[in-house]
């Protein structure tokens, strides 16, 4: 088999659930005289450990609040876990939500350098693919518009587009490919395909167990922060789809 | 590239990748300020040149005998504040306010305050040119020393740095000190000798200016642009250590508790 790519070891992750959240300097002071810090932990992940190969394209399965999001952020590095280490090799591309860093008094041209530069991608990366970056999006006469003008299928359109112009080595899917209208979606959906035939690593979460079991090879499955079984596409998402269906 | 950095804030790979981001953040802040003023960019000048107008009527008649160029004495003082005042605030907001990108795209949570901090000090830069003009004007003398400058500049952007950090940090956690520092802003505004003579504060009293690492970058770039003479190396030394315990510092605390941000943002 091939290298590993991504390696997550023991990890956990633990939230402060206070009721109310301590945020100013006079609560907090009078709440630690009063001895009533209260810290309520939540684990939204526990003991979670797995690793992906190269080229693999794991699914990650499981009900809302299972997680899953949690556990993306945590390998994208957005957020660092309580306990545990999580190993990266090779340039991430975290698609979690398109167009996030977008500011909408920018222009759709500024945007594309700005957004860009968020990504960690070079100047002159970006002035080279600037032209397919705007061609893909459909963007046209909109390109020196500020964003704020755009309509909501504009602005993911592009950020789609910007996000999916390199070609990372581990791709962090949530959810994203149901991006604009029809035509477009097709076109996402192709340029998605293209990526995942190349040996691109590939995390994707979805509720729709189709879209799993037609682009992943592998899953996890995680349940109320843990997690439950991983193996094979079949092997997972069929146990999964029992459990729901014993839940009902 | 080596994805382990990225995760471990690993610093010198962290900057080199996202160098081109500070400068597209830096830009993004000039731009959106200036961007509904039908002055533009003219602002930066016109802003502190009314300012000083308006002080120095009002006071140049008060401390007369005292100051022999008020305008350029005012205005030397009165740039670094602002750029001090400014700078700091932006940079104690910059976590806040880009909470929804920190949320959702890893990049090192300090290019937000360094990148305001260093959009604030192109607007100061520009603003040189304002004093440049003054001086011209009120016909005062340009020395060599006015080269000099460059080293209270760079403590200025240093101190200011290290301040705006701490002041990030803080503000996560606690979002009064937004408040408070408003008031301490004014207070230090009226401790420092900018609008008045430092000799007209009682003895008892000048330990303030003495303690105060903003008055001796004050001091340092009035002896560059307003009297013509080499530091006092004293207030150099103060001026610089303060600096870089500050900025020492700002790195330290931010540094400890950044991942905790996204807890409370």
């Amino acid at each position: 088999m091939g290298e590993t790519v991504i390696k997550v070891e023991n990890v956990g992750m633990e939230f402060n659930l206070s009721q109310e959240k301590t945020d100013n300097l006079k609560e907090y002071v009078i709440k630690l005289i009063k001895r009533e810090l209260m810290y309520q932990s939540f684990w939204a992940l526990q003991n979670i450990s797995f690793e992906v190969e190269k080229g693999d394209k794991v699914g990650i399965l499981g009900l809302n609040g299972a997680g899953k999001s949690t556990l993306l952020k945590l390998i994208s590095g957005v957020m660092k876990p309580t306990e545990g280490t999580i190993t990266l090799k090779g340039m991430i591309s975290p698609l979690l939500e398109l167009g996030a860093g977008f500011d909408h008094n920018y222009t759709g041209r500024e945007n594309i350098y700005l957004n860009g530069a968020m990504l960690g991608y070079p100047k002159e990366f970006i002035e080279s693919k600037f032209d397919e970056i705007v061609e893909f999006a459909e963007i046209g006469d909109f390109i020196d518009v500020p964003l704020k003008n755009y309509s909501s299928g504009m602005i993911a359109r592009l950020g789609f587009s910007i996000a999916t112009v390199v070609e990372p080595k581990i791709l962090i899917l949530d959810e994203v490919l149901s991006v604009g209208d029809a035509k477009f979606r097709e076109k996402s959906e192709q340029r998605m395909k293209s990526l995942l035939n190349k040996d691109v690593t590939v995390l994707f979460v979805s509720h729709s167990l189709d879209q799993v079991r037609n682009l992943c090879n592998k899953a996890l499955w995680l349940e109320k922060g843990k997690l439950v079984m991983q193996g094979s596409v079949e092997e997972v998402s069929a146990s999964y789809e029992e459990s729901i269906h014993q839940a009902k | 590239m080596i994805a382990e950095p990225l995760i471990n804030h690993r610093f010198i790979a962290n900057f080199a990748k996202y160098r081109y981001l500070l400068s597209e953040l830096v830009k993004r802040d000039i731009k959106i300020k200036y961007r509904r003023s039908v002055l533009g960019i003219f602002w930066s000048f016109l802003q502190p040149l009314f300012t000083m107008i308006i002080l120095t009527i009002v006071f140049s008649q008060l401390f007369k005998s005292n100051i022999e160029n008020y305008p350029v004495y005012l205005l030397t003082g009165k740039l670094v504040f602002d750029y001090y005042s400014a700078g700091t605030r932006a940079a104690m907001g910059s976590i806040l306010s880009n909470a929804s990108m920190i949320k959702k795209v890893y990049i090192p949570k300090y290019m937000y305050s360094l990148g305001v901090i260093f959009s604030n000090m192109v607007t100061f830069l520009m603003s040189l040119l304002v004093l440049f003009l003054v001086m011209i004007a009120t016909q005062a003398t340009f020395t060599m020393f006015i080269l000099t400058a460059l080293i209270p500049i760079v403590l200025l952007l240093i101190f200011t740095i290290g301040i705006g950090l701490i002041l990030a940090t803080l503000t996560v956690f606690f979002r009064d000190i937004e408040h408070l520092y408003g008031v301490f802003v004014t207070m230090l505004l009226y401790a420092t000798p900018i609008m008045y003579p430092a000799e007209i504060v009682p003895e008892s009293f000048r330990f303030i200016q003495t303690l105060n690492p903003l008055y001796a970058i004050i001091t340092l770039f009035r002896d560059s642009f307003l009297y013509g003479t080499f530091f006092d190396m004293g207030t150099l030394l103060f001026a610089t250590a303060s600096s870089l315990i500050a900025l020492a510092l700002g790195i330290g605390l931010f540094y400890k508790y950044q991942d905790k941000f996204i807890l409370y943002i």
